[in-house]
């Protein structure tokens, strides 16, 4: 059959599911949807329409963005919008489809939001994200179902392809290059003039490989876009591929994604059977095959030599550049490697040109970048906006703030190699040139909110034994700096710091990033230099005064519970109390911890009813009072503080 | 070799069979031998090295370069432990220190029974659920210590109830 056909077809199979007159489920079963339950809503949403003998067509679509309401199913009826409805229990779901399909009430008290705009219900659109989002590589995702080739071709899907097909690879290259598009793995390297790089090599065949190795911790936009439109990236490989002369290509994605290894393997084999890849694509000359390379979980992979050594079979070790990738690569020979979103942009760029692209973004990065928003931001999830966004108004406009009220400290941007950046920093947009001089990077689009209550210190010894882990161990002043960094911050997040420790921390830092070989090592110092740059006064506290000031370090915080506070009959924290700590002064009847049994779970604070509020961190741990000191040896100073360490209230220690 | 080591050879060599004998397949077999047994046995090693013929050597070194491989037998429900930005920020040393106490077991071990095996990953993408743990490959999102207790004793349960009816029986 010819595409023409098969695009005419899935065309009007795709009008008949979005605006026939069968109602339509669509439940959200991506990683994080299914983390939350979706499977078991699925399953509910199955049964109903089983035993209610409801005529309708259910199916699984991928993430749609707003991960902080998971599971989110979209129920679609003629005569009503789209209604997107969010945090669906099995018994939930169950009502809202009887409700909507049988008795046409859209159940307004459970609603997210509407898809579209309408007089009934507020949409997306009425949600101040929607004033700054811009989705072009998410259009798909939450929409169409990841494992039907149909929906996307019938969504506009492979159209490009068609159209690259019939153009010469040397036009492509040229419309790429004109693009500027970037590689938006984090490098931001021009993608267009690596490819023309290749295409001029000599050496045959020639690779395309697609990293999917996203390493980087609090980043999910790669899994988001392989579990959810995976057609997209096999397209951008197809164009790719025939634009720089490829005969085979390869997706590598990392262990840690089985779903997205599922999803892209079902897509492949899709693509295979519409002879999409394979010989004679569209009945062109091109032949091209995807294989798909499962990575095993190591950090460093995502490093071009190394992720090459890796399919080679090797311990994945990075090599000396030059040779270039692009000129001897994988087997040694011509290789191109692009980000899952580099290469998914591809289709749209040849389908719409380059000015269209050109029109979004700022002077020297153009389109839009996908982040994922984690940490202690109210809207969790994945967003697109424009380059050129300011941090700003992504955590607070996009996002929605920060969680409980509390108030925003950093955010961590650029996972390991990136670095945190604090408030004076927020109205910096986002590109890839303005970050790398705020001493973070753009990276691959992992943003993680801090708020008062994390210590700037845990968090670059966070980031510090994970590249210390991760390192290979090539490079002397990766594998040993690492780890004399490393242990230096252990010392200061347990009180054991001393003031010359931050100049040598600094020492190194240098050091580390002049002498290592790739991107790990050279990236490896920035979350100490930038925490060290934006928040020393904290290193400062840890070191001089013992104290940690978010009370996050365990060494240097102890749990208390205030006897004027504590409600004396409610025993909240007893119960929950999972090492039994806990017990109760029979004289004075208040709950008291022991401190040589606590382990600093943070449970019984949370267990503790608001209206008592009586559970406190203190810092340093001498200064819980004497007399509820128990069976531990005399308090060093027995100092009694002002306790106010609990934020948002006035709380005191006797 | 006791029997069940020589019922793994043979498995492992069922395996072998039809794929091609290339270095680049390295990684692809351990995993499916993992798949298979949980771990990657010392004697299979050797066998794999035999058939790709290449030195025992850089097997080896392939499996400890990667974090995926084990080389102890893993436990029969298997827990991961996020250890990602997110994860950290909300708790996740805290939640991997209650499966620790819980369980009596560090990273990378496995119960005396057998019943658990516990290793920390480095970021399974569930951000926005944090702290997640993965309990036999299902996440459990916002796994605190209270959670914890509760997989555990739903596992317990489990087992007991698996008990009576063998007694049934």
């Amino acid at each position: 059959m010819k595409f023409e056909e098969i695009k005419k077809q899935a065309e009007s199979r795709w009008r008949e599911i979005w605006n026939g007159q069968m109602p339509v489920i669509l439940v959200g079963t991506a990683t994080c949807g299914r983390a939350a339950g979706a499977l078991d809503v699925l399953q509910a949403i199955k049964e109903t329409v089983k035993k209610q003998n409801l005529h309708c067509l259910i199916y699984e679509v991928g993430c749609m963005g707003h991960c902080y309401a998971e599971p989110l199913i979209i129920l679609r009826k003629p005569g009503f919008p789209s209604i997107c409805y969010g945090h669906v229990t099995p018994v939930l779901a169950e009502n809202l489809v009887t409700n909507l399909i049988l008795n046409d009430d859209p159940s307004l008290e459970f609603v997210l939001a509407a898809l579209e705009e309408n007089d009934l219900i507020p949409s997306f659109s009425d949600f101040p994200r929607s004033k700054y989002e811009k989705r072009i590589l998410l259009k798909n995702c939450g929409r169409i179902n990841p494992e039907e080739i149909e929906h996307y071709i019938g969504n506009g899907g492979y159209n490009s392809s068609a159209k690259a097909l019939k153009m010469k690879p040397g036009e492509i290259v040229a419309e790429v290059k004109k693009s500027k598009l970037r590689g938006l793995g984090g490098g931001g390297f021009p993608a267009g003039e690596k490819w023309d790089v290749c295409r001029r090599a000599e050496g045959e065949p020639k690779y395309l490989i697609c990293n999917g190795d996203e390493g980087d911790p609090g980043a999910f936009m790669d899994r988001a876009i392989l579990e959810s439109d995976p057609h997209s990236v096999i397209e951008g490989m197809l164009i790719a591929g025939y634009a720089i002369g490829a005969r085979h290509g390869y997706i590598y994605i990392r262990a840690e994604y089985p779903l997205a290894v599922q999803r892209v393997h079902h897509a492949i084999r899709q693509a295979e059977e519409t002879k999409l890849l394979g010989e004679n694509i569209l009945g062109s000359d091109f032949s091209f095959d995807i294989k798909l390379f499962q990575g095993s979980g190591a950090f460093v992979c995502g490093e071009a030599t190394a992720l090459i050594a890796s399919i080679e079979g090797k311990p994945g070790m990075p090599r000396h550049r030059p040779p270039r990738v692009a000129v001897q690569g994988l087997f040694g020979k011509p290789t191109i490697l692009n980000n899952v979103k580099t290469l998914a942009y591809v289709p749209h760029i040849i389908e719409n040109g380059a000015d269209w692209f050109l029109q979004t973004g700022t002077e020297k990065s153009k389109g839009t970048a996908v982040f994922a928003l984690a940490g202690k931001v109210v809207n969790t999830g994945l967003v697109e906006v424009p380059m050129g966004t300011t941090l700003r108004q992504l955590i607070f406009q996009v996002g929605g703030g920060i969680t409980k009220g509390k108030r925003f400290k950093a955010v961590q941007i650029g996972g390991p190699s990136g670095g945190c950046l604090p408030e004076s920093a927020l109205d910096l947009p986002i590109d890839f040139d303005s970050l790398q001089e705020s001493g973070a990077m753009m990276g691959s689009g992992g943003m993680v909110v801090l708020d008062e209550d994390d210590c700037m210190v845990e968090v670059a010894r966070y980031f510090l034994d994970f590249t210390q882990k991760e390192s290979c161990g090539k490079c002397t002043l990766c594998r040993l700096g690492t780890k004399q960094m490393l242990d230096i911050l252990e010392d200061i997040t347990k009180g054991r710091g001393k003031m010359e420790d931050i100049e040598t921390l600094q020492e190194l830092a240098e050091d580390i990033k002049t002498g290592s070989l790739c991107g790990l090592g050279r990236t490896a110092p920035n979350p100490v230099l930038t925490t060290l740059r934006y928040f020393r006064d904290e290193y400062e506290v840890h070191i001089k005064e013992g104290r940690c000031p978010a009370l996050m370090c365990q060494t240097l915080i102890a749990y208390y519970i205030l006897p004027e506070k504590c409600a004396r009959g409610c025993d909240a924290c007893v119960g929950t109390c999972t090492v039994e700590a806990i017990s109760t002064d029979k004289k004075r009847r208040i709950k008291i911890i022991d401190q040589e049994k606590c382990v600093k779970c943070n449970t019984c604070l949370v267990a503790c009813p608001p209206q008592y509020d009586a559970v406190i961190k203190v810092s340093p741990p001498t200064r819980i009072p004497r007399p509820n000191y128990v069976s531990l040896p005399s308090p060093i100073d027995g100092e009694v503080g002002d306790g106010g360490e609990k934020e948002g209230k006035e709380g005191g220690i006797v | 070799m006791t029997n069940e080591e020589v019922e793994i050879v043979e498995k492992t060599r069922v395996i072998l069979e039809g794929i091609a004998r290339k270095r680049e397949n390295l990684i692809p077999i351990l995993q499916r031998i993992q798949e298979e047994f949980g771990y990657l046995p010392p004697y299979v090693m050797l066998e794999v090295a035999q058939f790709l013929n290449i030195p025992d050597i850089d097997v080896y070194s392939v499996a400890t370069f990667y974090n995926q491989f084990r080389l102890t037998p893993p436990g029969k429900h298997s827990i991961r432990v996020c250890m990602g930005t997110a994860c950290h920020v909300k708790g996740g040393q805290i939640t991997l220190a209650a499966w620790q106490r819980r369980l009596k077991i560090g990273p990378g071990e496995t119960t005396p029974d057998r019943e658990f095996d516990i290793d920390t990953v480095a970021c399974v993408g569930c951000c926005a659920m944090a702290p997640v743990t993965v309990v036999d490959k299902k996440v459990e999102a916002k796994a605190d210590p209270t959670r914890v207790d509760g997989i555990l004793l739903n596992y317990q349960l489990q087992k007991e109830k698996g008990e009576k009816e063998k007694e049934k029986n």
